[in-house]
C-alpha cells in the first residue's frame, strides 16, 4: 500500500490512505480513522490490518522529531511498536511489515485538533508542501491514487465582490478565486467532505461533515485559526459575532458553539437530516432545513419542517410544518425579509410508480412564505411536459426582482419574477392556493427564463450588486457566471480539476442527471439524495399496484453485496440499473452499454463514510460489546441451542454483514407476493431508519419489539430490555 | 424575598423576634372551567412566564392568561400525564405519561416508547434533564437517555443495588442523580464514577420508627429533590420524610414536625434548609425550623394557613385563600410565587410581600 502526505499551506494534514488488497488488487479509499481502515481492509480480504500511526511536529519535521507516541493496532490487540522510532526521527519512515503474505499495512499521521482524540498540531507558517511518510505496501503492488475532481458544492462572494470562495467537497478545499480576473488566488485545505460555508466579516468557516469539524479561515491569511468539534456529520455553518452554529445531517440537531471559548454549549433538536442554515435578513433568526422527512407513521404522507431558530436565545422558536414534502435543500429570503423560498421536493412515493408524466413521481418544489404571501404555499417550478428537478439553491436578487434556483437534475438555473409569483400567488383563493402544490401550468405565470449552466448545479451566490450570479457546477469541477441582466452566462471559471474523466466520475454525472427519465423527471439522485437514500418508501410498478412497498437503502459500500433489489432479484448492479431502471422507472431510453457500466463504477465507489457510535479511539463501549456478544450468540438464554439459520451473525455475516442469501425471517406483510428478502447488509445501518424492506419498522427497536413475535427473524424474545438495548448499540457500529 | 426592612406586621400573634415571617400567598386557582384540561393535576413544571400543568387528561399549557391544550390527538403519548420537566437550555418540555415519554419541542411532539425506543417501560412517572441526558423514572427500572448520541442506558436490579425496579421520580443534579423507588428506598448515581448507592429504612419494611434519624423514613419513597449547591437530598414517602447531607438523617413525620400529614407525594428543595412537601392533607412548607401549611380546612373547606414554630406552637394566619385542595402533587416555583398541583385543579400562590419589623412583637392590622 502506498500513501502520499503532503503539508498543505496551512499546516493542516491532507491524508489520503490507499487500502490495496494484494489478493483481489481492489484499491479503496481508506478512511479517517484506523478502525474504519481496518474493517475496510477485512472486508476486501485482508486477514488483518495493520495500522501505525505517528506524529510530526510541523516545526520539528526537518529534524525529524516525533511529536507523539506510535501506536500499531494489529487486528484488534494494541501492539506498541518502537523499533521504528529512529526512522522516523529522520523523517523517512521505511519498514517491513512482520505480517504474513496477505496483510496490508496502512500508515497514517495524526492531525491537528482531528477527531477521535488524536493529538494535534500547531498550522504551519509555510507554504511549501512536505512529503512526510512513506508507506510499505508488504506483498502488494503500488497502484496510482484515485482521482479527486473538486466538486465545487457551495459558493460565497465577499462582501467587496473581489473574491469568490468556492467549497470543494471532492478535494476537501476551499478555493479563492479573484473574481476580476477568474483564477484561483489561493487554496486552503479543510476537513472531509466540506458541505457548508459561511462568510462573517473577517472569517470563513467551513463545516467538514465526514470529520464532524467546522474550520476557521483567515480570509486575510488564508489559514486555518481553529477547528471547531460539533454534532454528527454537520452540513451547513453560520456564524455571529458569539455563536456558531451547525446542523448536523445525522444527529438530526444543531450545535451552538460559543465562539470565544470554542466549545459547544446545546444542541438544539431540529428534524430529521438537518442539512441547511439561513440567517433571516435581519439576523434574529435562522431557518433551518432537512434533507430527510421526519419519520412518521408507515405510509402516512412525509412530512418535514423548517425549524426556525431564535439566533439570539438560541432556542427553537418554532417548527413550520412542510406538508407532503421531503428533502428540502436552501432557503432564501429578500432583503427587505418579507419574502422567503424554500427549495424542495414532493415524492408521491404513495402511489405506485405508474407514470411519470403529470407529475406523478416528484413535484419540483418551492415553499413561498413571508409577509408578503401570508399563509405560506407550495408552488411548483416544473412544466407541464419538462421537469426542472432537484431544485437545491436558491438566491433572491438585491432589488427583489428575481429568484434564481439552481436545478441540480436539469443542468441549468430557473429564473424567477418575483413580482409575477407575487402576483400569481395573492390572487389565489384560499383553496386555489392549496391545489398550486400540484400545479403543473403555474410556473408559466411566473418562470422568467430557464439557463443551461454546467453538470450538477448545486450552490449559487450573487454578486453584492446582483448583477452576476455564480453557479457552482459540482460535477463538471467550473464555475459558470451569469449575467443576470442578459440572463446568459458570460463566462465560465475552471477550478483546475482533472481533465480526464474515470469512469467513475462520468457515473457520477448520469446519477445526478435527470435527462434520461421521461421529461426529465428525475434522476438516481432524487430518491438518492446526495448519493444516500430518502427516508421513504416506495410502490414500484413491475410488482403489481400496492404489492411490495419497498424502504428506500444507503448506496455506500454495496459493491460486493449482490444480488440486489429487496428479494434478491436483481444479481448485479448493471440488473439492477439497467434496462429496468428505463422500463420501470425513466419510461424513457435509459442508458447506453458504456453508460450503465460507468454508472455501475461509480456506485460501487461510493465511499463508506465513518461511524459515529464508537469511542474516539475505535473501541466500543461496554454496552456494545455485551451486544456483540448478544449478535454472535448461538445459544438462548436458557442454554438450547439456536438454530444455525435463525442466529444473527449466520445471515448478517461477512465484511457487509450480509450473506448474500435470500430468507423468510417472517417480515413478510400482506401486501408482499412473497416474505422471502435478500439479507440486507447492515453497514451503517444506525443512518437508514426506517427499517425491513418495506420500512414498517420506524426504529431498531421495532425490529424486534413489534416485528419479531415468534422469534423468526433472530431470536430476541428472550433479551431483557436492556439486553436489546445492548444489541442495538452494537448494531449502530456496524 | 429580599432583605428590605419595613414596618407592617401582617399576622395576628406576636413574632418572635426577628423571624422571617413565613410566606403568604394570594391563591389563584384554575379548573377546567378556566381550560385546565383536566382537575386532577399530578404535576407543575414553571419555564419563565410559562406554566405547564401535567394532568389526568392531558397536558397543559398557561401562557399570556390562556390555557392551550396537548392530548394524544396533538400528538401526546398518553393523555395521563404524570411528570412535566422543562430543559431550561433548549425549553423543550419532557412529559412522563402512562403511555411513553414525550417531548415537546416548538411545537413537535416526538414519542418515545418501549416498543420504538429503548426507554425500559411506557408506564413512566419521572423525568429530569441534566444536560445531554434525560433521566427517567419508569415502572420497570430507570432510563437515561444520551440525545446527542440517542443512546438509551437501562437501570434495574441487573445494574444496579435496587431490588425493587418501580421508580417512581428522579433528581438531578450535575455531581448526583437520585431515584426515589417506590418500595425500594433511594438510589444514589454518582456521576463521576458512574456507579450506583442504595439507601434504605433501617426498620425494614415497618411503618414503626425503631431507629428515628438513623436512615431513611421508610422504603416507600415518592419523591425526591437534590440539592446541588448545598449536597442535601430531601426524600418524601408515604410514612413521612427525610432530609440527608451526605452523613447524617434527619426524619420528619406529622407527630414530630408540622408535616400535615405522613403521606407525601412530593418535596421540592429551595435548599439545603428550606422545602416545600405536597402532603394529601395540604401544602406544607419548612424553612429549616418553622413550618406553614396551605390548604382548605379540612373540616370546614375554608382557607387556611397555619404556622408551626420551632417550639411547637401552631397558630393560625388569616387568609382569604388557599390551594384548590388538600391533596397536593405537586408545586413549580415562578420567582417568588409557587404553583401548586392539586387532585382539584392547579393553584397560582401570588406572592404577598411581607414586611418583617425586628423586635415588635405585635401590631393589630386591623
Amino acid at each position: 500500500m502506498r500513501r502520499e502526505q503532503q503539508m498543505d499551506v496551512v499546516g493542516h494534514d491532507r491524508e489520503r490512505v490507499e487500502l490495496i488488497v494484494p489478493d483481489s488488487g481492489a484499491v479503496v479509499d481508506g478512511c479517517q480513522d484506523q478502525l474504519s481502515d481496518i474493517r475496510l481492509a477485512q472486508k476486501h480480504g485482508a486477514a488483518a490490518g495493520l495500522v501505525e500511526q505517528a506524529v510530526h511536529c510541523d516545526e520539528g519535521f526537518a529534524g525529524g522529531q516525533i511529536c507523539e507516541r506510535k501506536r500499531a493496532v494489529y487486528g484488534k490487540t494494541a501492539v506498541q511498536t518502537e523499533g521504528d522510532e529512529q526512522g522516523l526521527a529522520n523523517g523517512v519512515q521505511v519498514r517491513e511489515s512482520p505480517f504474513a503474505e496477505g496483510h496490508i499495512s496502512v500508515v497514517r499521521r495524526e492531525c491537528e485538533n482531528s477527531q477521535h482524540g488524536r493529538p494535534t498540531r500547531p498550522p504551519q507558517a509555510t507554504s511549501l508542501p512536505h512529503i512526510c511518510l512513506s508507506v510499505l505496501l508488504f506483498a502488494g503492488v503500488l497502484s496510482a491514487g484515485a482521482v479527486r475532481y473538486p466538486s465545487p458544492i457551495e459558493l460565497a462572494v465577499s462582501p467587496d465582490g473581489a473574491h469568490l470562495y468556492v467549497l470543494c467537497e471532492g478535494t476537501d478545499e476551499l478555493a479563492v478565486i479573484d473574481t476580476h480576473t477568474g483564477k484561483i488566488a489561493g487554496r486552503v485545505q479543510v476537513g472531509r467532505v466540506p458541505k457548508g460555508l459561511w462568510l462573517n466579516g473577517r472569517y470563513a468557516y467551513v463545516a467538514n461533515s465526514w470529520s464532524d469539524t467546522v474550520s476557521v479561515i483567515d480570509t486575510s491569511t488564508l489559514q486555518v485559526t481553529r477547528t471547531l468539534k460539533t454534532g454528527f456529520e454537520p452540513n451547513a455553518v453560520f456564524a455571529n459575532e458569539t455563536a456558531l452554529f451547525t446542523a448536523n445531517r445525522i444527529s438530526n440537531d444543531i450545535s451552538i458553539i460559543d465562539l470565544s471559548t470554542g466549545g459547544e454549549t446545546r444542541r438544539l433538536a431540529a428534524g430529521r437530516g438537518a442539512s441547511y442554515l439561513t440567517p433571516s435578513p435581519d439576523g434574529q433568526s435562522l431557518y433551518c432545513t432537512h434533507i430527510y422527512p421526519n419519520i412518521g407513521q408507515h405510509r402516512a404522507p412525509p412530512e418535514s419542517e423548517i425549524t426556525v431558530i431564535d439566533a439570539e436565545h438560541q432556542i427553537v422558536r418554532e417548527r413550520r410544518p412542510l406538508h407532503n414534502v421531503a428533502g428540502v435543500f436552501h432557503v432564501a429570503f429578500s432583503n427587505d425579509g418579507r419574502l422567503g423560498l424554500a427549495c424542495q421536493l414532493r415524492p408521491k412515493n404513495l402511489v405506485p410508480l405508474a407514470h411519470v408524466e403529470h407529475g406523478w413521481v416528484f413535484g419540483d418544489s418551492l415553499t413561498v412564505f413571508g409577509a408578503d404571501v401570508g399563509e405560506p404555499v407550495q408552488v411548483l417550478i416544473d412544466e407541464l411536459e419538462r421537469y426542472y428537478t432537484m431544485p437545491f439553491g436558491v438566491v433572491i436578487a438585491p432589488d427583489k426582482s428575481a429568484a434564481y434556483i439552481s436545478t441540480t437534475g436539469a443542468n441549468s438555473v430557473t429564473v424567477i419574477d418575483i413580482a409575477r409569483l407575487l402576483k400569481f400567488v395573492r390572487a389565489a383563493s384560499p383553496s386555489d392556493r392549496r391545489a398550486l402544490a400540484n400545479d403543473l401550468s403555474a410556473s408559466s405565470r411566473f418562470v422568467g427564463a430557464r439557463i443551461p449552466v454546467g453538470r450538477a448545479p448545486k450552490g449559487l451566490a450573487l454578486s453584492p450588486d446582483g448583477s452576476l450570479l455564480y453557479v457552482a457546477n459540482r460535477l463538471d469541477d467550473t464555475v459558470s457566471v451569469i449575467d443576470t441582466a442578459t440572463r446568459k452566462v458570460a463566462r465560465m471559471i475552471d477550478l483546475g480539476g482533472p481533465t480526464e474523466l474515470t469512469p467513475q466520475r462520468r457515473g457520477e454525472q448520469l446519477f445526478f442527471d435527470a435527462r434520461f427519465a421521461f421529461h426529465s423527471g428525475f434522476s438516481c439522485a432524487n430518491c438518492h439524495l446526495e448519493s444516500t437514500f430518502d427516508g421513504l418508501q416506495w410502490d414500484l410498478e413491475p410488482d403489481g399496484f400496492g404489492k411490495d412497498i419497498v424502504d428506500n437503502r444507503l448506496l455506500e459500500d454495496i459493491d460486493g453485496t449482490e444480488p440486489f433489489k429487496w428479494n434478491g432479484g436483481n444479481p448485479d448492479l448493471e440488473t439492477e440499473c439497467g434496462p429496468r431502471t428505463e422500463k420501470f422507472f425513466y419510461r424513457s431510453q435509459s442508458y447506453s452499454r458504456d453508460e450503465l457500466g460507468d454508472l455501475v463504477a461509480y456506485i460501487k465507489s461510493m465511499p463508506l463514510r465513518s461511524n459515529r457510535y464508537r469511542l474516539p479511539n475505535g473501541e466500543m463501549t461496554a454496552a456494545q460489546e455485551r451486544g456483540k456478544d448478544i449478535f454472535e450468540r448461538t445459544r438462548r438464554k436458557d442454554g438450547t441451542p439456536i438454530p444455525e439459520a435463525n442466529r444473527c451473525a449466520f445471515c448478517h455475516a461477512g465484511r457487509h454483514y450480509t450473506n448474500q442469501t435470500q430468507v423468510d425471517v417472517g417480515s413478510g406483510k400482506w401486501s408482499d407476493r412473497s416474505p422471502v428478502i435478500d439479507v440486507p447488509q447492515l453497514t451503517n445501518i444506525a443512518l437508514t431508519a426506517p427499517y425491513l424492506h418495506d420500512g414498517s419498522a420506524r426504529s431498531l427497536e421495532e425490529i424486534w419489539t413489534v416485528f419479531n413475535p415468534k422469534d423468526t427473524h433472530g431470536v430476541t424474545n428472550d433479551l431483557a430490555k436492556d439486553e436489546l438495548n445492548d444489541l442495538i448499540e452494537y448494531l449502530k457500529t456496524l | 424575598m429580599t432583605n428590605k426592612i419595613r414596618c407592617l406586621v401582617l399576622s395576628l400573634v406576636p413574632l418572635a423576634a426577628s423571624a422571617q415571617p413565613m410566606p403568604r400567598y394570594r391563591w389563584q386557582n384554575f379548573t377546567t372551567a378556566d381550560g385546565l384540561p383536566d382537575n386532577r393535576v399530578f404535576s407543575v413544571a414553571v419555564d419563565g412566564a410559562r406554566i405547564w400543568a401535567g394532568t389526568e387528561n392531558g397536558l397543559g399549557l398557561y401562557e399570556n392568561g390562556k390555557w392551550r391544550v396537548f392530548r394524544p390527538a396533538d400528538g401526546l403519548a398518553h393523555r395521563a400525564v404524570t411528570y412535566v420537566a422543562v430543559d431550561k437550555r433548549t425549553h423543550d418540555v419532557w412529559a412522563a405519561t402512562m403511555g411513553g415519554l414525550s417531548r415537546y419541542s416548538a411545537g413537535r411532539f416526538d414519542n418515545f416508547t418501549q416498543l420504538n425506543s429503548g426507554l425500559s417501560n411506557d408506564v413512566v412517572y419521572g423525568v429530569a434533564v441534566q444536560g445531554d441526558f434525560v433521566w427517567v423514572a419508569t415502572a420497570a427500572g430507570a432510563s437515561r437517555l444520551n440525545t446527542r448520541t440517542g443512546e438509551w442506558a437501562l437501570y434495574n436490579e441487573r445494574n444496579t443495588p435496587m431490588h425493587e425496579i418501580w421508580t417512581y421520580a428522579v433528581s438531578t443534579g450535575t455531581s448526583k442523580v437520585y431515584y426515589a423507588v417506590w418500595g425500594g428506598g433511594v438510589l444514589e448515581y454518582d456521576v463521576r464514577t458512574e456507579r450506583w448507592k442504595d439507601y434504605h429504612d433501617p426498620d425494614g419494611e415497618t411503618e414503626m420508627v425503631l431507629y428515628k434519624d438513623q436512615g431513611l423514613i421508610h422504603e416507600i419513597t415518592t419523591s425526591v429533590s437534590w440539592m446541588e449547591r448545598d449536597k442535601i437530598l430531601w426524600v418524601t414517602t408515604y410514612f413521612g420524610a427525610s432530609r440527608y447531607d451526605g452523613r447524617n438523617w434527619h426524619n420528619f413525620m406529622e407527630k414530630d414536625s408540622g408535616l400535615p400529614s405522613n403521606f407525601m407525594n412530593q418535596v421540592k428543595g429551595v435548599d439545603g434548609n428550606r422545602a416545600w412537601f405536597s402532603t394529601d392533607k395540604g401544602l406544607a412548607y419548612y424553612d429549616g425550623e418553622n413550618w406553614a401549611v396551605y390548604r382548605p380546612a379540612l373540616q370546614t373547606g375554608k382557607p387556611e394557613m397555619l404556622v408551626r414554630d420551632a417550639q411547637g406552637k401552631v397558630k393560625q394566619v388569616e387568609t382569604d385563600t388557599a390551594p384548590a385542595h388538600n391533596y397536593v402533587f405537586g408545586v413549580d416555583f415562578q420567582g417568588n410565587d409557587i404553583w401548586v398541583a392539586t387532585a382539584k385543579g392547579l393553584s397560582h400562590g401570588i406572592r404577598i410581600e411581607q414586611e418583617v419589623t425586628r423586635n415588635v412583637t405585635r401590631r393589630n392590622d386591623q
